[in-house]
């Protein structure tokens, strides 16, 4: 496919693969924050390919995964609703909450179905006005003017019985978080590709400045992951901390100017809960203003129950990039993709599971 | 999550009334799925667009698009292994 099999060529990649080794003197950790990254980089086995003195570490880059616990029990107690069609993306069904997960709901008779698109919801909610539509919308900023754009479309239409329950986190407040921690470990970031296509550069540029840290937006097929790692090298050994944008096909400086006017006008900035690493401030999205009517929440009236998660999970440690899957000793034997303790490890997104696809075992274990 | 596949417009569909959203038919590979194309209000047909979740989020950029392949030798950076 065009725009996609030209950045896979062998060739190229073990010119930047070289070019990378002749720039490092030192040893760097880079972080990506961004599931897709994650998976490009084991798929393809760029981790392998890298000089001993650059570590990768997986940041909190798959929505799913953060999604708080006690927003997935909310998302099972409106399903098991006999009036609900509830509607998710697929990879979220699978994701315990403290008492099962959707599919158990499905499996006891609620009507939950996977759709493509939130206009997939929405079209539904127009074809039963008898019953009440919800559309799970959870995602990163990319997923945003989608959601957005639904809930416009919804009251634009007077579709009365569609409504969104709404759990969007904000990629450069979790950056932030990681960089403020004293546990820092991340020398630069791969920005991940799609966000700042929506988002832009700009928000950046205070985190590049204030923690120093050198911060490429890079796109998702090999030459993309392999050309960010040689800018954000490059930028650590001359001593910069810039913003550069290694995926300039897709990403503007100013991102996309009619997707975030409608992301203003729907959602507002609110505090949220990551699952695995706590509340930050400021870094999530609620709807807002006359939007707020479309809130699934209030219209179902559902209350927290206190999510339980997996005292053996150190999901939490992974998502901050403070240990690697292998790390925990559940990997791969008591916690797996068919039988999984947390989050990171049922996405198909999470950094568990693709340590798990790939097979990347703990040394010395095959 | 954040997937977003390139595609190329092959038709832009006009809204059924004043203010519906502007929907095309974009062809990744042998596939063809009808798309969301207001967020890319500047995209014509035969343009490749990035497509997430049903919406088209990006134009993409043709001559951005090969500097990937001309950014080592920018660099300086010798061809020969």
């Amino acid at each position: 496919m065009k725009f996609l099999d030209e950045y896979r060529d062998p060739a190229a990649a073990r010119r930047y693969v070289d070019a990378i080794r002749d720039t490092v003197t030192r040893p760097w950790s880079l972080m990506e924050v961004c599931g897709g990254q994650t998976h490009a980089f084991l798929r393809f086995g760029i981790d392998r390919l890298l000089p001993p003195e650059l570590t990768l570490i997986h940041g909190p880059g798959c929505p799913v995964c953060v999604t708080p616990v006690d927003i997935i029990d909310k998302g099972l107690a409106i399903a098991a609703r006999p009036e609900v069609i509830f509607c998710s993306f697929g990879d979220m069904l699978r994701v315990p909450g403290t008492d099962g997960d959707l599919f158990s709901v499905k499996s006891r008779g609620g009507d939950v179905r996977i759709v493509y698109s939130p206009l997939d919801a929405l079209a539904l909610a127009e074809r039963h006005p008898e019953r009440e539509v919800v559309f799970f919308a959870v995602g990163f900023e990319t997923t945003a003017p989608g959601n957005a754009l639904a809930a416009v479309e919804a009251r634009r239409r007077g579709v009365l019985n569609f409504s969104l329950l709404v759990s969007h986190v904000l990629v450069p407040p979790a950056m932030e978080a990681i960089l403020s921690a004293p546990s820092r470990r991340v020398d630069a970031f791969l920005a991940a590709g799609h966000v700042c296509t929506v988002m832009g550069l700009d928000e950046y540029r205070p985190l590049a400045a204030r923690y120093r840290v050198p911060i490429v937006a890079t796109g998702f097929e090999p030459l993309d992951l392999l050309q960010g790692i040689h800018m954000c090298v490059s930028q650590l050994e001359e001593g910069r901390a810039e913003v550069e944008n290694q995926y300039a096909r897709a990403v503007r400086q100013e991102g996309n100017a009619s997707a975030l006017a409608v992301i203003r006008e729907v959602f507002e900035v609110v505090p949220r809960a990551w699952r695995g690493i706590g509340s930050i401030a400021a870094s999530g999205l609620a709807l807002r203003g006359p939007y707020a009517a479309l809130d699934a929440e209030r219209r179902f009236g559902v209350q927290a129950v206190g999510g339980r998660e997996s005292p053996e999970c150190r999901s939490g440690e992974v998502l901050q990039g403070l240990i690697k899957p292998t790390d925990c000793p559940a990997f791969g034997t008591r916690c797996t993709p068919e039988r999984p303790l947390g989050a990171t490890m049922v996405s198909s997104e999470g950094t568990c599971a693709a340590y798990f696809r790939y097979r990347r075992t703990r040394p010395g274990v095959s | 999550m954040c997937l977003g596949i390139p595609g190329e417009i092959v038709s832009i569909d006009a809204g059924a009334d004043a203010g519906a959203l502007t929907m095309g038919q974009v062809r990744f590979g042998g596939a063809t799925k009808a798309v969301c194309l207001a967020y890319v209000p500047d995209a014509s047909v035969g343009d490749f667009v990035v497509v997430h979740a049903g919406f088209a989020i990006s134009k993409m950029d043709r001559a951005a698009a090969d500097r990937v392949f001309s950014y080592l030798d920018a660099m300086g950076v010798s061809s020969e292994p």
